[in-house]
């Protein structure tokens, strides 16, 4: 993973072929395509790990912003600017902080998560039909009932939502994280930028990486959501 | 066990309204087993009035008492979770099936789950829901088959009370008037203290025992049985209310076999026969279209028992206008 830091070349340029002239060459992908398997699965771990940071902390501040509604704008405000730090500005401001490596990129995609999150949730527990609310408390649901069983489960399409756009979102910021010196995809492409078959194979991996991570999350969101089809 | 419900004296302000109160010191008695009927115009606080009961709403002064009982002794949600309601609009929650919008009190009230599911079926099929509609989501289902699920929902934990806010509203007519009637048989087989709203003064009387009519800002104008607010309306509001055709209503309250009906013989022939248990309404209706004026009646095995004369609805209506106000 440290490969590109250490200036190792990627490619054999004494090979005399499409490799050295910097071409696409399907037989050189074929036969180096697990030297990307590390940097796939590290992808896949800054990307998991942040987005999960994200959501617990998110929903916590949408909890809280609930039953308190004038937190919501302070924690929009805030989020908000952590949303319009450029990562990469985001990831030198916290070298000095916590160092290079995961905890430095893995801080600043959580940052980055925070507004999206955030404010899915508020909206979605904001649409619930207030007729559901009123209907679930003369029913006799308690508000922490109300709040799991009613609320929540209500708010889940939009919730849906905002983590589809985070995943995607955190997927593509996570291959800025070799600045921050941990690794993924993102090292790959940059260890040689001239080189079109590295920079194809490496780019299609986070592509194919953001669509699969969308589709699990649509499929959860479908089995969760059986209602939101059928209204 | 129904329960009887008093309101002493029950008041209520909403704050920054102005002054003018919703309800304004409205005192009564619902016997236990009885629907009672809260009908007014728009606004008349029969809503709020109503989810007073169940604390939904926090009366200003005043007190209300199940059984002797005043609500404000009670934990709001173990209070509801006691008290049937169907709120206005019904408020199914989107998210779950039919079955489960049934078996939420049940639920609440940490029945083990195949007794919910069996209580649910039950009802389900109590007011009359299709059973292929179990398993459907209120977003899949006609206005009418939600209502059906509301009420099924309300009565599914077999409270003593139950508090039903137009529940048949914004329903076409054909639809209302069916699940008037299924309402009625409904109140045969369940025993539970009913409190119903309405702004239709027909489906009043034809559901309630006893009526309150309430006036614009939530006073009581008259408590009492249908037949009684169509023979004695107490003032010039409830006279309106009720309506011009106050005689049809009381017609539509009787029976041809409450009448007295003429010896079996002298009957025109071609004239239809119709059965004692058709509502003197409808028999009037008959009555006018037939070039007689009479008409031969039949008990419910089809045998002649009797004329029935046009004059002698007339009387009748006279008659009952005449004597001492019926209990
Ligand atoms: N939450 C509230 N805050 C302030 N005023 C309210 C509130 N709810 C109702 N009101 C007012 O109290 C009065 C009675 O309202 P309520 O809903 O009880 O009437 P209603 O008889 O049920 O009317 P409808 O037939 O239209 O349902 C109205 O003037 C209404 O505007
Ligand atoms: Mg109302």
């Amino acid at each position: 993973m440290m490969l590109a830091q250490s200036g190792v070349e990627i490619r054999d340029r004494s090979d005399a072929s499409c490799v050295a002239d910097n071409g696409f060459c399907p037989r050189w992908i074929a036969d180096n395509l697990d030297r990307y398997a590390d940097p796939l699965l590290q992808h896949v771990y800054l990307t998991l790990v942040s987005v999960a940071i994200g959501f617990a902390v998110a929903a916590a501040l949408a909890l809280l912003a609930h039953r308190r509604r004038w937190l919501v704008g302070p924690i929009v405000n805030v989020t908000g600017i952590l949303y319009t730090i450029p990562s990469v500005a985001a990831f030198f401001l916290l070298l000095p902080l916590t160092g290079r490596g995961n905890t430095t990129a893995i801080v600043a995609l959580v940052a980055y998560t925070l507004l999206i999150l955030f404010r899915n949730m508020i909206d979605g527990l904001d649409g619930v039909p207030e007729e559901s609310r009123d209907a679930g408390r003369g029913m006799g649901l308690t508000r922490r009932q109300l709040l799991w069983r009613v609320e929540v489960p209500l708010a889940l399409p939009a919730i849906m939502t905002g983590l589809r756009v985070a995943m995607t979102t955190t997927v593509g910021l996570a291959a800025l994280a070799f600045f921050a010196g941990a690794g993924g995809l993102g090292a790959e492409i940059n260890a040689d930028l001239a080189f079109k078959s590295n920079v194809v194979v490496a780019s299609a991996l986070c592509l194919l990486l953001a669509a699969a991570l969308d589709g699990a999350i649509l499929l959860a969101q479908r089995a969760l959501t059986p209602w939101s089809r059928a209204a | 066990m129904p329960a009887a419900l008093e309101l002493q004296n029950v008041t209520k302000q909403y704050p920054g309204a102005g002054g003018a109160p919703a309800v304004a010191d409205l005192s009564l008695r619902v016997e236990p087993g009885e629907t009672c009927v809260l009908v007014g115009p728009s606004g008349s606080g029969k809503t709020t009035a109503m989810r007073m009961v169940n604390r939904m709403v926090d009366m200003t002064s005043g007190d209300i008492l199940i059984d002797g009982r005043s609500v404000m002794r009670s934990d709001p949600a173990e209070l509801r979770r006691h008290i049937g309601y169907v709120i206005q609009n019904v408020g199914l929650f989107p998210h779950r099936t039919a079955l489960q919008n049934i078996g939420t009190v049940p639920q609440l009230l940490g029945w083990p789950r195949e007794r919910i599911v069996a209580r649910a079926r039950e009802l389900a099929d109590l007011v009359g829901l299709d059973p292929a509609l179990a398993d459907r989501y209120p977003g899949q289902m006609s206005g009418g088959q939600r209502q059906r699920v509301g009420v099924a929902r309300a009565l599914a934990a077999d409270p003593p009370l139950m508090l039903m806010d137009e529940p048949f509203g914004a329903l076409d007519p054909i639809t209302r008037d069916h699940l008037q009637g299924e309402f009625e048989r409904l109140k045969e087989r369940v025993s539970t203290t009913i409190v119903f709203v309405t702004h239709d003064i027909d489906e009043a009387i034809r559901l309630g025992d006893r009526i309150a009519i309430l006036r614009e800002g939530g006073g009581l104008a008259q408590y009492a049985t249908p037949g009684e607010l169509l023979l004695h309306p107490a003032d010039a509001f409830v006279e309106e209310f009720v309506g011009a055709d106050r005689a049809l209503k009381r017609l539509a309250l009787m029976q041809v076999s409450d009448c007295e009906l003429e010896p079996v013989g002298a009957v025109p022939a071609g004239s239809a026969a119709m059965r004692d248990d058709t509502s003197l309404r409808d028999a009037l209706a008959a009555l006018l279209s037939d070039p007689d004026g009479r008409l031969p009646i039949v008990d419910a095995e089809g045998r002649p028992i009797g004329v029935l004369a046009l004059e002698t609805v007339h009387a009748k209506l006279r008659v009952e206008a005449g004597a001492p106000s019926p209990g």
